[in-house]
């Protein structure tokens, strides 16, 4: 993955930058030591690393503002970072580059539950947000599988999702609000507790904008009261173009789920071996959950299970109490650590309609025998949005760069059948270079025009999103 | 020759020709689709996307809806009904505050981010719009999102364009989500009841599970509306039933819900503002509208006020806008802090340079 050469004269006035950070922050808020910056190298991506210039990890708006003021003015790129959970190189830094660390910012500052919101700062943990809720009822919906790990800044700078976005949507469908810090220090308000911004837009185009516009310091989330309960079925298919219809007639029917994911035979196998879930010996395996009393989630049970009925399933399992549910999710949850074992792999995050992805499966099989790489798939059926996994051995020299190209071929394929690079994880570096399979030129340069506005010397987050020609020649231009 | 004849275009390189013309002449234009919506007072050649009309695709087990401008929303509602679907976030008719005939279109819809009272429950017109197709006020092609249900890939512009009242480019074709149709439907009805009651009635309900996708008053009656498979609802309007009883609600199984949701009860009489503020500030508010003269209802649990009267609101709350002007002067757009102005004219600047796309509309 190519990156920019780091710019020589920032990375010698270092030690000025370092003096000007720590003249405006608390002793312990600024690292340059070497084998301390070593730890914010790179994020979840961990095949690409970069020890920053420094790191500063501020506790408050008014410090993230007086850093931005400070590398604003002499020009330092800065990289956001939350948790580091970015699967998809988004807070992978530069050498000429500070990295600014929101997890010091983790203060819960406001839970009104009379109005349905929390505000918080952005270095809270997506899970924690919910902990805070639990006792009063309520919950945050969007529940990435990192949320034990990863904050709210992360998931509002990709959208992030997770397993029950099916019905509750993605982050940008949940953010109310957000404080916001700019490349000049200046500290905006967008949104707020109120049910829709006045003006234009512009806490839709900053979320999932992947710290290219602003640094979010500050957050007021949607809350949702807590369902009475929910209850998963596991759903065992003969094959995934049927498995692929039973979603489609499930959705049709009128029920919706709040989720429903997928596992292919690979995936499967790899469960079965680590987790010992009882998973049934299939080619796919649907877990669909639904939510509200008793009564309700028999009634919606006794639908899909007629649905599945129609499709002669290999098995139709219901969860009789919280053991068989958990047992039911259970090898979902472990499906990346199993496959972890197996050997080194990428995950990937393509979307595609949900109409076509018994052809992509067929297709992602036939490119896997082609690149000589083994693949498993688990995903958001309900939602189109696959996780393919790339298994590759990280020892043998050339064998990431093929599991790359495997890679980059899948999320050509999502764009191709009328789906989109990325569903939650992001651009960030790992997409970047694919951007113009999916976005003609001029579609790019709009985007790149709305960074211009927000972030008119590009400092914030460099090399990310935007492929590295284009954002070349778009900043030439704008330099004649 | 007659310039609005050419100015109805029926396909997207007839939008470029004409905005790239006007992009280089700064001939400013006034972008209309049924006529349902705005009342602009601004400049400007009109703009007709009437023409370029029609649903594109319509996948309903994918939940998806492409369709050009122009589209009529109720032959949208009609052709997904019969597919069991709709559009879940309840687009409302403006026409009927406004008083004008027309029929509104998924143009002028995305264009307003117009949401009923489901918002609530379902989220705003944005949060459906999947993707869109538009041209610039230079007259550029250009595209964002796309036809998946997570689909941010790179910025997400489409909810830029959302709400942003034909002011930064014109629509030339929207993607939308489209849900199940929720088969039943019961109301609960609270007659005689004050705003400050109605909101205590809210509150309680919408801090249940149970899904409620309409919360408003009107004319002194607080309505709860209850959608879904039918056993729900029976469980669902009981609980609801007993956790309220003190406030005597009744069942209604034929509320005006369409009527609510256009704000047909302040159709006529005077300048209408349409207030968003935090639902529990909504009852004091409310007690200030009437002493400037005037009547008010709520919708969104208390989110969102509608105000006839004579009287600015904006002292009392400041995210007013004013909808029908009946006379009144000055921006209908609420004022922005300066540091958001100035973002948004940078983006105004950036999408349509020659400040030709409704020019004076969206301007505080």
């Amino acid at each position: 993955m190519a990156m920019p050469a780091p710019d020589q004269r920032i990375i010698a006035r270092g030690p000025q930058i370092v003096a000007a950070l720590r003249a405006v922050l608390p002793a312990d808020a600024v690292i340059d030591d070497p084998q301390e910056t070593r730890a914010y190298e790179c994020d979840a991506l961990t095949a690409y690393r970069c020890p920053p210039l420094a790191v500063v990890l501020p506790r408050t708006t008014a410090e993230v503002a007086a850093v931005m003021g400070v590398c604003g003015g002499m020009g330092v790129p800065v990289v956001p970072r939350g948790a580091g959970t970015s699967l998809a190189g988004g807070a992978l830094p530069t050498a000429d580059c500070v990295i600014l660390g929101t997890m010091r910012l983790r203060e819960v500052l406001e839970i009104d539950t009379d109005n349905r919101y929390v505000r918080v700062q952005t270095g809270v943990t997506n899970l924690s947000v919910s902990a805070e809720l639990e006792p009063l009822g309520f919950f945050y919906a969007p529940d990435p599988s990192s949320q034990l790990a990863c904050t709210i800044a992360g998931n509002i700078a990709m959208n992030s999702g997770g397993a029950h976005c099916l019905k509750y949507g993605v982050t940008t469908n949940n953010l109310l609000g957000a404080t916001v810090v700019l490349t000049t220090g200046e500290v905006v308000e967008l949104g707020g507790p109120e049910m829709g911004p006045a003006g234009l837009d512009l806490l839709g185009i900053l979320c999932g904008s992947e710290g290219q516009l602003g640094v979010v310091t500050e957050a007021t989330l949607r809350i949702l009261p807590r369902p009475e309960g929910a209850r998963p079925v596991l759903i065992g298919f003969g094959s995934p173009e049927v498995a692929g219809e039973c979603v489609a007639n499930i959705i049709r029917s009128g029920v919706l789920p709040v989720a429903i994911e997928y596992m292919d035979e690979p995936c499967l196998r790899a469960v079965e071996a680590f987790a010992k879930a009882g998973y049934p010996d299939c080619p796919a395996v649907l877990i669909v959950e639904v939510e509200g009393s008793r009564a309700e989630i028999d009634d919606q049970i006794a639908r899909i299970r007629a649905i599945a009925d129609a499709l002669n399933p290999v098995e139709f399992r219901e969860s009789r109490n919280a053991d068989e549910a958990l047992a039911i999710w259970k090898g979902r949850k472990s499906a990346f650590g199993a496959m972890g074992r197996l050997g080194d792999y990428i995950c990937l995050d393509g979307t595609v309609p949900v109409g076509q992805l018994p052809y992509t499966l067929r297709r992602i099989g036939e490119l896997s025998r082609q690149h000589g790489l083994e693949v498993a798939n688990v995903f958001h059926a309900g939602d189109g949005n696959m996780h393919p996994l790339i298994l590759f051995d990280a020892n043998t020299p050339g064998d990431l760069a093929r599991a790359e190209a495997f890679g980059a071929d899948i999320l050509r394929l999502c764009v191709q059948v009328g789906g989109c690079l990325t569903g939650e994880h992001g651009v960030g570096v790992e997409k970047r270079d694919l951007m113009g399979d999916q976005y003609a030129p001029d579609d790019l340069t709009i985007q790149m025009q709305v960074k211009d506005v927000f972030d008119p010397d590009w400092l914030l987050n460099p090399a990310k999103v935007f492929p590295l020609d284009a954002s070349a020649t778009h900043r030439a231009r704008a330099a004649e | 020759m007659s310039i609005a004849l050419d100015l109805a275009p029926t396909t997207e390189a007839e939008v470029s020709e004409i905005l790239a013309d006007s992009h280089a002449r700064r001939t400013p234009l006034r972008i209309a689709g049924g006529g349902t919506r705005v009342e602009n007072p601004g400049p400007g050649e009109p703009l007709s996307l009437a023409r370029l009309s029609g649903v594109v695709t319509y996948s309903p087990a994918e939940m998806t809806l492409i369709a050009r401008p122009g589209t009529p929303l109720p032959e949208v509602r009609a052709m997904l009904a019969a597919e069991g679907q709709a559009l879940a976030f309840d687009p409302p008719d403006p026409g009927r505050i406004l008083g004008r005939n027309g029929t509104p279109t998924l143009g002028g819809m995305v264009a307003a981010n117009a949401s009923g009272p489901r918002r609530l429950l379902a989220g705003a017109c944005r949060d459906h719009l999947l993707g869109v197709r538009f041209v610039d006020g230079r007259g550029r092609f250009l595209k964002n999102g796309g036809r998946v249900m997570k689909n941010v890939t790179g910025l997400d512009l489409s909810k830029l364009l959302a709400g942003s009242h034909g002011t930064l480019a014109v629509l030339t074709e929207v993607v939308l989500k489209t849900l199940p149709l929720l088969p039943a439907r019961t109301t609960l009805a609270f007659p005689g009841v004050t705003e400050t009651t109605a909101l205590r009635i809210f509150t309680t309900a919408l801090s249940t599970p149970f899904e409620v996708s309409g919360a408003v008053h009107v004319g002194g009656t607080a309505f709860l509306r209850l959608e879904g498979l039918e056993g729900q609802l029976a469980y669902r309007r009981d609980r609801l039933l007993a956790l309220l009883a003190e406030h005597r609600p009744e069942v209604v199984d034929d509320a005006p819900w369409d009527d609510i949701r256009d704000a047909a009860h302040f159709a006529t009489g005077g300048p209408l503002w349409r207030i968003l503020c935090k639902p529990t500030d909504a009852p004091g508010i409310c007690t200030g509208l009437r002493a400037i003269g005037g009547d008010c209802s709520l919708d969104w649990g208390g989110g969102l006020i509608w105000y006839r009267g004579p009287g600015n609101p904006r002292g009392l709350a400041p995210h007013a806008t004013l909808i029908r002007r009946a006379g009144v002067q000055g921006p209908a757009f609420p004022p922005l802090p300066a540091a958001v102005a100035r973002l948004q004219d940078g983006l105004r600047r950036t999408f349509d340079p020659a400040g030709i796309l409704n020019p004076g509309l969206m301007d505080a």
